[in-house]
């Protein structure tokens, strides 16, 4: 289990009430999911030609195999775009905000994108290009029960530490 | 095959549109006023409304041509075409599909539309309020991204972080906008002007987005009627022939959760040089732009691929004088467009593409020949056209 995880609503990021996340109805993304109820975090990638793909699809980008696999990857990454969000787009963030989104890039996976919720300071400076790791926040009491992928500067953690 | 291009083949010879309402305000349901929007086009064109013979709409238009068929007594539909996707990045896409038909002898006829009443219907700038956001929705919905005005601010603020854009190249859009309103009595921000101190006091909707740099959201209908270039030159209005109008999107530009491979982009890089291509023209020859903007942001980078200007020139290049209607290198959005007229879906621009052309804007820019319409920054697929005071430049 990761050293930095959340299972306290009083320490989630966002206020419950916001959609809870699901696979695809035909099923598509479902190993995602369950490995970040299991703290790891996953990427799509090509069994035949091996490169790595997100968001996940039924085939493959490159060479048009439909044998895909979810890889773990390791839990770091690099910020490569955010945004403070200051209006509440929904009823449940009207006293969340600002709250910061960040795109981090994983390295590892190819250059794969995930999107996030940068913990810490909501007004701190944002640099692009700074390494994070993640944050398994877990949401136990949900209906499903379900895990966000959330990220946290690694400076950050090893000031804490 | 010989000459397989739209070049000068089709022309707008007429445009409709219902009075502008702030969201939510129209006293009328939405069908109601596409029909509206319909029979002003005809109207204006000269033309009794059962000579319409084909439709074209974009970003999944609620109000669909059979229905809209049988409302008018239509003898004979033959052309009920959709863009797929894209929202607003359908509203040239759709002149093309219009003119493809025109040309191709599918229909003689064809209008162009779109209505909208958010008041009726979800409004765009708020997240759905479902219980679970299923596939591409997770990765982002749970994170409290929902609206369009965060799924783009991500692009944006990666583009100017690359280009070490400042604000007030984003400020810039927003006050010629406004500016041009002003000028405008179908505008819904007539008569509220913005000062620059006005755009840096505004609240934040989400950085680098101030309130200002976002388009409004609107109730009404738009309409223009295509029909082919031999025809256009008798009829009531001057024609504004089309000298080119194409859609595309490019390279994985629609991979979900943020992973399009170029990022940092309006998705014209593969359009741009196709639009040119069949217009014949270059950027320079362009007299006056209208370029949709959802955000500034993406008027910002649409120019850009356009070749308009290079993107280390933005700072220098996006200022209110450049794209002033009055002397501007560039004359920009000079209807205010969706910021600062009315959020039509972009339909507004092609409209005012025309009025341009036609010599009739409330900003007009002297001696226009090449008018032009970006349609929908930063969505799958995108489109443009190009509009001619003569078919053959
Ligand atoms: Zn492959």
């Amino acid at each position: 289990m990761n050293r930095h995880s959340y299972n306290d609503d009083r320490t989630h990021y966002l206020p419950s009430g916001l959609p809870v996340p699901a696979p695809y109805a035909d099923g598509l993304a479902r190993e995602f999911w369950e490995a970040a109820r299991c703290h790891e975090l996953v990427v799509q990638r090509c069994i035949r030609c091996l490169t790595w793909q997100w968001g996940p699809e039924h085939i493959c980008h490159h060479c048009r195999s439909f044998a895909l696999t979810y890889e773990p990857v390791a839990p770091r990454g690099v910020i490569y775009s955010w945004e403070r969000s200051w209006y509440p787009v929904h009823p449940t963030l009207k006293d969340a905000v600002p709250y910061l989104t960040v795109l981090v890039e994983l390295p590892q996976a190819g250059g794969a994108r995930m999107v996030g919720n940068l913990l810490g300071d909501r007004l701190q400076v944002v640099t692009i290009g700074a390494e994070v790791e993640a944050v398994f926040e877990d949401h136990d009491h949900a209906n499903p029960p379900f895990t966000l992928v959330q990220w946290r500067v690694v400076a950050d953690v090893e000031a804490d530490s | 095959m010989v000459d397989r291009t739209l070049r000068g083949k089709t022309a707008i010879i007429g445009v409709g549109e219902t009075r502008y309402y702030k969201r939510g305000d129209a006293p009328d349901p939405e069908f109601k006023m596409a029909l509206e929007a319909i029979l002003l086009a005809c109207e204006d064109a000269g033309i009794d409304a059962r000579e319409v013979d084909g439709f074209v709409s974009y970003s999944n238009d609620r109000n669909d041509p059979p229905r809209i068929a049988a409302a008018l007594g239509l003898p004979d539909l033959r052309c009920s075409t959709m863009v797929w996707g894209g929202g607003g990045g359908g509203g040239s896409g759709a002149v093309a599909n219009a003119a493809a038909a025109v040309a191709t002898g599918l229909a003689d006829t064809v209008v162009v539309f779109r209505g909208l009443a958010q008041g009726q219907f979800r409004r765009y700038g708020q997240g759905a309020r479902t219980q679970t956001a299923s596939g591409a929705g997770a990765f982002t919905a749970p994170y409290g991204l929902m609206s369009p005005a965060q799924s783009f601010a991500m692009r944006v603020r990666r583009f100017i972080w690359e280009h070490h854009i400042g604000q007030e190249a984003l400020r810039a859009i927003a006050l010629t906008s406004y500016a041009h309103a002003q000028r405008n009595p179908r505008a819904v921000m007539y008569g509220r002007p913005l000062t620059s101190e006005g755009y840096d006091d505004s609240r934040w909707i989400v950085e680098p987005f101030h309130l200002y740099d976002c388009c409004l959201e609107n109730d009404g209908a738009a309409a223009v009627i295509v029909t082919s270039a031999e025809r256009a030159k008798d009829m009531k209005q001057k024609p504004a022939y089309v000298l080119a109008a194409v859609q595309g999107s490019a390279y994985r530009q629609a991979a979900t959760a943020h992973n399009a491979p170029d990022y940092a982009t309006s998705n014209f890089k593969t359009l741009a040089p196709r639009l040119y291509a069949m217009a014949g023209i270059e950027p320079q020859d362009v007299d006056v732009l209208q370029c949709y903007e959802n955000f500034t942001g993406g008027v910002m980078m649409s120019i850009v691929e356009h070749g308009f200007c290079r993107p280390q020139e933005v700072n220098e290049f996006f200022t209110p004088a450049n794209f002033f209607f009055d002397g501007g290198r560039l004359p920009l959005n000079t209807s205010g467009g969706n910021l600062a007229e009315c959020y039509m879906h972009g339909l507004e621009l092609v409209i005012e593409a025309v009025r341009q052309i036609r010599g009739t804007s409330s900003c007009q820019v002297p001696d226009v020949k090449i008018s032009m319409v970006v349609s929908g920054p930063m969505v799958q697929p995108v489109s443009s056209s190009i509009y001619c005071a003569e078919p053959n430049p």
